[in-house]
């Protein structure tokens, strides 16, 4: 392609998104990571270089935050990316009651944090919730889902499956609706089954949509904190911990220093993580 | 595929979907009927008496009648700043994809960033003072923006990636700058990801309550998840009226998401790209 | 199609989002000549925000002139950020109610907020109070509320049924919680679901510790003293751990809140709750019968004769530095008010008060709940009651409330989660640039 200043692909598009993005993004994130080398009050600060770092790494919470974040991650995206493209095709195909079924999966989408933490805690509550009266009926003794350490974070991270499968199997579903249709038709004259359609068309053509669907799920899973915070606190105790969680914890003990800190540790993390993931899947081509 | 295999996929995939997906909301439902005492006990059950349009009531009026002034708040909110950042953000996405220049390395690394960094708000609102847009609807708005295009970036290279380059060229033969071979070319075929990116960011707006609580401080200002405060203290909740409210504030996404549904699946009938 | 007429649209949602300042304005915030409107920040806590509103009204209704606007925020540390927040922005409300004590030296005081030393009523305060809202050698801020007390609110009933004395010692209290068991009832309530209440044995043992040593709390700030050292202060985290390896909290222990917690203290289903008592006026809106039914002793040490109550200071309203001109005067106004025996007289009207209040000629109403009764004579004998630790010293740790919580589940033991305190403690003494750390 030319870079010659008539390319149609004018960098002119840039300057907007560029402007905003620069001013109320790059600019106020920079400024923070100064002051991730201060001791910060947000009424004053005193510079003490790299001290903060060492007081996050000896966090003694951090060891479990970080195990838990790279469970929650891969348990949430993997779970997404499965699940989604298996309802997309599930919607995509000549079902009925498809409009019913696509509209019910994303409802979950639509409501608010806070709405789905509060929700699943009640039905999750070991003596009195709905789910462990449910299986009282079959028999079984349930678990305290969210009280007991060894089961609080898969809590967690199932509900997060459930409130996220919706956006996965959109962005999937608009991947496998962007196919031309010439494929399938010139797949029928061949007498393809439905299992070499998807293999040899969708799976290669949604491919786009199963990159963006990785990367925007394990960045979520990574850095996820709000449905962990609002159902359990990363408790009981420090048990469902996550980075994210540990830093909002010393953000709201007022060590502001100490949380920008821990902020940029938890950024390095997740592009040590995603960049090359990203790069990796980027990089093949579509080939026809 | 039979027919009667189909058949029995659909029904399974009904029932499946309406225990996985529905009962979680019909306990929002139920709650938000009962009385206070009744929704305290936070079971899974009946109401034993009825008192949802009183809930109504009690919500609407609450705190001055808070409810409808940040559902006005939250609509201006959700327009402007989803309808910016989805524009905005499909022209980076189709220079990003189509022109291959030096810097698409770190353009691309800038866009996983606003992903990755979580905002930082003393600085942000430092900034948003220097510039006379603190407290402002304008400031909340350019911050989700900021805050919000990383995701649509992402969403739409994806998808550009699919639109064959021969239009680009075919249109560039027919004289089109790059106005108007993007505006009326490529940003129609983008049909389908555009109003997933539209559904999924103005429920991300629409349900953001960090950001207004920082960057829009003040009752008059309010937004709808702010609202959620009005029944919900650390040390006190009123079940019932929180649930109502829940309720409400999820219609509008709701109404959105059914009428965009359907253009998702217009898009499908029409068929795609003609290449 | 929609997508045709974009730019349009485009133009429609910039003109929107300009012409929105004014949004939400539902024509009632306009000044009026001569008129001065004050702003409020409380938390939305029924606690605070139910005697400051009907302040507020009481208040507007003597001042013609003037007209207070209430407005909430969310409690915990997630309120504490946004006051911090604001105050650093120049942009806090005319008025505003914060906790006393380490959390109020937290807030930069001298550099944010309007001192009240030369004020009429500073004479009026109770010396105690006093302690916990002045930096350097000023005032600066006026009570909201009583007292409130950290103790164990207990079901007279079901002590009267088994014939049980309040105790006074932990052994007593252990003994009693044998018999209440034996009798079915859970002996102590635990509401892990809500974690800050799970501090309580700790928090809340706080009198007997400096009973056992008067210069603990100063130690303490000078990092010379250590509560996993300390035999008196690791009790707290003793106590918490027997009395979940004995078996005596209520099965739901692990996912109760707060008022699941409250209501079975209050049909006896559980017979012993530590709390604070700012919880009772609550408790008795939701069952009246509480007012009688429940009491409350003081957490029991090693030693009968010192044991007392501990106490924590109420939450303080204060004056920001960027409050100015006709709002500074009617704001000065409005905190002598509400230091007056008409503002007591007010807030009790409007919400049972957790205690005592502390400006001269303020009484309790008769008809307050047992519960908030029982504090009167720790209150009135001298040496009978002494502030929590976070009135004394400014080092209170982020975590103690997890760290409760996992010692009071089984999670952690008691020595290590004191250790893991004192570990805690450390940042937060080192953020404010304690000697000694």
């Amino acid at each position: 392609m030319a870079t010659s200043a008539r390319s149609p692909y004018s960098n002119w598009f840039y300057l907007p998104a560029a402007v905003i993005y620069g001013i109320l993004f790059a600019v106020p994130t920079f400024a923070s990571f100064f002051f991730s080398l201060t001791r910060w009050s947000i009424f004053d600060w005193k510079f003490i270089g790299f001290d903060n770092f060492v007081t996050f790494f000896r966090e003694p919470a951090l060891v479990k935050g970080l195990t838990n974040t790279l469970i929650y991650a891969l348990v949430t995206s993997g779970l997404k990316v499965v699940l989604g493209l298996l309802l997309a095709l599930l919607l995509t195909s000549q079902i009925a009651g498809r409009g019913y079924l696509r509209s019910v999966v994303f409802f979950p989408v639509l409501v608010s944090t806070i709405g789905v933490g509060l929700t699943f805690t009640v039905l999750m509550n070991p003596d009195q919730g709905l789910i462990n009266d449910a299986l009282g009926v079959l028999g079984i003794d349930g678990p305290g889902w969210l009280t007991d350490p060894q089961y609080a974070l898969l809590s967690v991270a199932l509900v997060d499956v459930w409130k996220g499968v919706g956006l996965a199997t959109v962005i999937y579903i608009a991947g496998i609706v962007s196919i031309p249709a010439e494929y399938f038709e010139a797949a029928r004259m061949d007498g393809a089954g439905a299992w070499d359609n998807f293999r040899r068309i969708v799976l290669p053509l949604a491919r786009p949509a199963t990159v963006t669907v990785i990367i925007l799920s394990l960045i979520g899973g990574l850095r996820s904190f709000d449905l962990i915070w609002a159902m359990t606190r990363g408790g009981p105790g420090f048990t469902s911990d996550v980075i994210a969680s540990v830093i909002y914890k010393q953000y709201q003990a007022g060590f502001y220093g100490l949380s920008t800190a821990g902020n940029v540790v938890l950024f390095l993390v997740v592009t040590a993580i995603v960049l090359p993931l990203s790069r990796f899947l980027n990089r093949k081509e579509v080939e026809l | 595929m039979t027919g009667r295999k189909n058949y029995l996929l659909s029904t399974l995939a009904v029932l499946l979907s309406g225990v996985v997906f529905l009962v979680p909301f019909a306990f929002i439902v139920l709650t938000a009927m009962k009385t206070r005492q009744d929704a305290a006990e936070l079971r899974f059950s009946w109401p034993h008496q009825f008192q949802f349009v009183q809930n109504l009531v009690d919500v609407v009026q609450a705190r001055d009648y808070m409810l409808i002034i940040a559902f006005i708040n939250s609509t201006i909110l959700t327009v402007a700043s989803v309808t910016i950042m989805v524009v905005l953000a499909a022209m980076v996405a189709f220079v990003l994809q189509r022109r291959q220049s030096r810097w698409n390395g770190l353009i691309t690394f800038l866009v996983l960033s606003g992903l990755i960094i979580p905002p930082a708000v003393v600085p942000t609102i430092w900034v948003l003072q220097r510039l006379g847009l603190f407290r402002t609807m304008p400031g909340l708005i350019l911050v989700e923006v900021a805050f919000g295009m990383s995701f649509c970036v992402l969403l739409f290279r994806a998808f550009i990636a699919t639109i064959p380059r021969e239009l680009d060229e075919a249109a560039i033969i027919d004289g089109a700058g790059p106005l108007r071979l993007f505006f009326r070319v490529i940003f129609p075929l983008l049909r389908s990801v555009v109003v997933t990116a539209v559904v999924v960011q103005s429920v991300t707006v629409w349900n953001d309550f960090v950001n207004p609580l920082y960057f829009l401080p003040g009752d008059q200002n309010a937004t709808v998840q702010l609202t959620l405060y009005n029944f919900s203290s650390q040390y006190n909740t009123q079940f019932n009226l929180l649930f109502t409210n829940i309720l409400l504030i999820t219609i509008p996404p709701l109404l959105m998401f059914l009428v965009f549904n359907r253009q998702i699946v217009a898009g499908m009938t029409a068929g795609a790209v003609k290449g | 199609m929609r997508f045709r007429s974009l730019p349009l649209a485009l133009l429609a949602a910039t003109t929107l989002a300009l012409s929105a300042c004014s949004a939400g304005s539902l024509g009632s915030s306009d000044d009026e000549g001569g008129k001065v409107e004050l702003s409020f920040l409380v938390d939305n806590s029924d606690s605070s925000l139910k005697p400051v509103e009907q302040v507020a009204k009481d208040f507007s209704a003597k001042n013609p002139g003037i007209t207070v606007k209430v407005e909430t925020r969310p409690g915990g540390t997630e309120g504490d950020n946004i006051i911090k927040t604001r105050l650093s922005t120049g942009d806090m409300t005319d008025v505003f109610l914060y906790n006393s004590g380490s959390l109020f030296q937290a807030i930069a005081p001298q550099q944010n907020l309007v001192p009240l030393s030369d004020q009429p009523y500073a004479g009026q305060l109770d010396d105690n109070f006093k302690s916990t809202v002045t930096a350097g050698d000023q005032l600066y801020g006026v009570p909201l509320g009583g007292v409130t007390g950290g103790a164990v609110l207990y079901n007279k009933k079901v002590f009267a049924d088994l014939g049980l004395k309040v105790p006074a010692t932990w052994a007593e209290f252990m003994a009693n919680n044998a018999k209440i068991k034996a009798a079915g009832v859970a002996p102590v309530i635990q509401t892990f679901g809500d974690t800050w209440t799970s501090q309580l044995f700790v928090l809340g043992d706080f009198h007997n510790v400096s009973a056992a040593d008067p210069q603990f709390a100063a130690n303490y700030t000078a990092n010379k003293v250590k509560f996993a050292s300390t035999p008196a202060a690791v009790a707290g985290f003793q106590h918490q751990q027997e009395v979940h390896d004995a078996g005596y909290l209520n099965k739901d222990f692990a996912s109760a809140k707060l008022d699941d917690g409250l209501k079975q203290l209050a049909q006896g289903k559980g017979a012993q709750y530590p709390m604070l008592t700012f919880a009772v006026g609550g408790m008795v809106a939701n069952f009246p019968e509480s007012a009688k039914d429940v009491g409350l002793f003081a957490l029991p040490g090693a030693d009968a004769a010192k044991n007392g109550l501990t106490v924590w200071s109420p939450a303080g309203i204060y004056i920001p530095k960027s409050t100015e001109g006709a709002e500074l005067e009617a704001a000065k106004k409005l905190l002598a008010y509400i230091a007056s025996p008409d503002g007591c007289a007010s807030q009790a009207a409007a919400y049972a008060p957790s205690g005592p209040f502390l400006v001269k000629g303020c009484t309790l109403p008769a008809d307050v709940p047992q519960a908030i009764k029982d504090m009167q004579p720790y209150i009135d004998t001298p040496g009978k009651s002494s502030l929590a630790l976070e009135f004394l010293s400014p080092v209170k740790g982020p975590s103690l409330e997890q760290i409760t919580v996992e010692v009071g589940s089984g999670i952690r033991r008691a020595p290590a989660g004191a250790a893991l305190y004192d570990e805690d403690v450390k940042k937060q003494a080192q953020q404010l640039g304690l000697e000694g750390w």
